[in-house]
């Protein structure tokens, strides 16, 4: 049964309703999902609407649950690095750089570092690709389909590049514990380039067609107010929470690797909701934050490729790696949020502990609390804005 | 008693070219009466033909149309750029399982597809497909045409109701909630041209608007500057009856699943599909035959003057200029479906009910203060 979270806000105003007070009617108990085009993945959302008004909405996770952090337990700790792929499907450099980093931090070794370069290009491409699946599919969920193809058309690009350097199209396992498998092939730095500059043009279009639609803006603003306070109780991160408007980007906050430079070059920003078309913290804000990312990333990128330096990728580390005894947590920003590993080692070829934190998985807990009260179309919007990846909710 | 009602039907759905056909050459053995019934049988017959091909023709432009906005291609394979995969798409439809899903009101979810479908055919009966060449000429014709397509709601939420599943539910109500409030906007900006033209007729809307060079359309600002806003007011409306995106709530994929149609499938599911690409059609040739001049067009005006009037030439011509005029309505629509996002169920109630409605009054009033006071001292007028 889905509990109504508080009566009294949903079930109105007895005034208002007061013409209805005789007539009886009934909730009804619609699943959306497991097979439901809005639920992006295998996802259950049951909720309970009084007509087109939802009054209740309880989400069920695990339909897609592979025991990742079990099988972390029972593999090297190499051999780990392809299930991390695996969750977030759409982030997947990103997940391997999380992952490295905690068994790097356990080991104590030294980065390369070309190899440092190479992964922040790669991470922050594959935020811009997970952004454009994100605010593409956000404009199908709104019923706008040719912008989510446009964003297809430059992911494909952004696919193409990673190809080029490891071979994969989406589960990559390119990182290494140590740096990166291999070295950029010849002439791919020039054409991540040039990828740069055909995006920014062709970031305008999304903008134009759906960030500052009209219908868009009606359908996200003022929908799904997650108010400051909500956000930091819930512990959001990444776009849900800059989206409240509060300033904390793990990039900045808690640097890792060359972000502390990056950032010291200022040439990246942290875009924040405003509350420009709404109330701060609606859909619309978390869409802006997403839009504005791709931009930042590609300065990133753009400093990246400026400052490249020559050298290994890889540090000199065995086949089979032994960790030394000890535990480790390392916390990136993810497309959609703090990304934590947290290992633990007691000197073998196996973790004895693997433990992620997902940022979907947290940031999903939220949805709870907003869809009551919202309309049936409001919650697609309000699910399609959290941007969550099964995959990694249930892992 | 039957055989006297249906031969008295004819003469009045106006000079029937085929019933005159099949009377000049009728045998003797044949009797009087089978004339008339053949000659209502062809015609329903190339009814049902050219809905059909309205259809499959739009399927076809709907998915170039969509492909080419998307950066793609769109079908390529069947046939020359892919013009055979409406027949393809049909083949396979026909060969689908017919499935009614269990709990269903089995009466009512067959019959559903049939009535919607119906009422298409039934409204395309009334359309004049050339100035002498029209299966029923009726006064109220646009009144019977808006009367048949909004009967297509019934079978909508009969689809809805009986389906078993609560997104099909609610793909139905609000297809009733949404088609109440727009048939008022929409009967409302029709009337603007009705009273301009002073008929209900299809044919004689379209006759009031020869002209020199097409330069007695309807929307030219000289013969009626509210004719202008009501077209707008008109365009959304119907947007609204086909269910069309920025409208297409009905149906929302990715809010309903697929709405009243989710649990249908195989040539049931494809009646609503023809349903719905047929209404678009109709819809826009009824705008084409209010607002743009129907068969007059620079084309007809150079083949009447070429031939003569009534001559096979301008009937060709005429009967293009209202094909072309009526897919470019349809190709609008598409296109505004493959740009703008979906618009919620309030704003659409909003819009229809607080915005479209008393706008569309406006329009009448104006235009019928217009016609009063300034057409009587408008030379132009009175050609």
């Amino acid at each position: 049964m889905v509990e109504t979270k508080d009566a009294q806000r949903t079930t109105a105003d007895p005034g208002k309703r007061e013409f209805m007070l005789d007539v009886r009617t009934q909730d009804m108990e619609v699943n959306m999902g497991p097979q439901h085009p809005a639920t992006h993945g295998v996802m259950r959302i049951l909720v309970r609407a009084d007509g087109e008004v939802c009054t209740g909405a309880q989400p069920h996770l695990g339909y897609l649950h592979r025991c990742a952090e079990k099988i972390g337990e029972n593999v090297e700790w190499l051999q780990y690095l392809p299930y991390t792929d695996r969750y977030d499907y759409l982030a997947a450099m990103n997940n391997n750089l999380g992952y490295s980093m905690a068994v790097e931090k356990l080991m104590g070794i030294e980065i390369p570092r070309r190899a440092m370069m190479i992964r922040t290009i790669c991470a922050e491409l594959n935020r811009i690709g997970s952004h454009l699946i994100a605010f593409g599919t956000y404009g199908l969920d709104i019923g706008a389909f040719t912008p989510f193809l446009y964003m297809f058309r430059e992911r494909e690009w952004m696919m193409a590049l990673f190809e080029k350097i490891c071979g994969a199209r989406l589960t990559y396992s390119y990182i290494r514990i140590g740096g990166v498998f291999n070295d950029a092939p010849p002439g791919w730095l020039s054409e991540v380039e040039r990828f740069c500059d055909v995006f920014e043009e062709k970031w305008h279009e999304y903008v134009d067609l759906l960030m500052v639609n009209h219908i868009f803006v009606q359908r996200t603003a003022n929908i799904g107010v997650i108010p400051r306070a909500m956000a930091l109780d819930f512990g959001l991160t990444g776009p849900m929470l800059r989206g409240s408007g509060v300033d904390w980007d793990l990039r900045r906050d808690m640097p890792y690797e060359l972000y502390v430079e990056i950032w010291k070059s200022g040439c990246f920003q942290i875009p924040l909701g405003k509350g420009e078309r709404g109330t701060l913290g609606d859909c619309w804000d978390r869409s802006y934050v997403r839009v504005m990312e791709m931009m930042e990333s590609i300065q990133i990128v753009r400093w990246c490729l400026g400052s490249i330096a020559s050298g290994p990728v890889i540090a000199d580390i065995p086949k089979t790696i032994r960790v030394p005894n000890g535990e480790a947590y390392a916390g990136i920003e993810n497309p959609r949020g703090e990304l934590g590993h947290y290992v633990v080692s007691d000197g073998g070829k196996v973790a004895i502990r693997c433990r992620v934190r997902g940022p979907s998985f947290t940031n999903l807990a939220v949805l709870e609390e907003i869809l009551p009260g919202a309309l049936i179309a409001d919650t697609i919007a309000i699910i399609g804005s959290t941007d969550i990846v099964v995959g990694e909710t249930d892992r | 008693m039957l055989t006297s009602m249906l031969a008295a039907s004819v003469p009045q759905t106006g000079t029937n070219a085929i019933n005159d056909f099949l009377a000049g050459v009728k045998p003797d053995y044949v009797p009087g009466w089978a004339v008339p019934l053949t000659a209502i049988g062809i015609a329903v017959g190339l009814t049902v033909a050219i809905i059909s091909v309205v259809a499959m023709f739009s399927v076809w432009l709907e998915r170039k149309v969509a492909g080419h906005i998307q950066c793609r291609y769109g079908p390529m394979r069947a046939g020359w750029h892919g013009w055979l995969q409406p027949i393809a798409d049909g083949v396979k439809l026909l060969l689908k399982e017919d499935l009614v899903p269990l709990g269903a009101d089995r009466v009512l979810y067959v019959l559903a597809p049939a009535l919607v479908l119906a009422s298409v055919l039934a409204a395309m009966s009334v359309y004049p497909l050339a100035p002498g060449f029209f299966f029923a000429d009726i006064d109220l014709g646009i009144f019977f045409v808006l009367a048949m397509t909004s009967t297509t709601t019934i079978g909508v939420v009969m689809a809805g109701w009986s389906s078993n599943s609560k997104w099909s539910l609610y793909g139905a109500m609000r297809e009733a909630a949404q088609v109440v409030a727009y048939e008022i906007p929409l009967g409302i900006s029709l009337l603007v041209p009705i009273m301009v033209a002073g008929s209900f007729n299809l044919l004689e809307v379209s006759r009031a608007q020869t002209g020199f060079f097409g330069l007695n359309w309807y929307i030219w600002p000289w013969i009626n500057p509210f004719m202008l806003p009501a077209f707008v007011l008109f365009f959304i409306a119907i947007l609204a009856e086909t269910k069309r995106a920025p409208f297409d709530l009905p149906e929302a994929e990715s809010e309903l699943v697929a709405g009243f149609m989710t649990e249908y499938s195989g040539i049931r599911w494809s009646f609503f599909f023809m349903e719905e690409y047929a209404a678009m059609f109709l819809y826009s040739v009824v705008g084409a035959f209010f607002f743009f001049g129907g068969f007059e067009s620079p084309l007809t005006w150079g083949a009447a003057k070429l031939a003569g009037d009534g001559s096979v030439l301008h009937q060709v011509a005429a009967g293009t200029t209202l094909v072309v005029k009526g897919f470019a309505g349809v190709f609008l629509m598409m296109w505004l479906r493959w740009t703008l996002p979906r618009v919620r169920i309030d704003q659409v109630m909003t819009l229809g009910y607080k915005y479209l409605t008393p706008l569309a009054l406006v329009c009448v009033l104006g235009a019928g203060l217009w016609e009063v006071f300034l057409t009587p001292i408008l030379p132009w007028r009175h050609g």
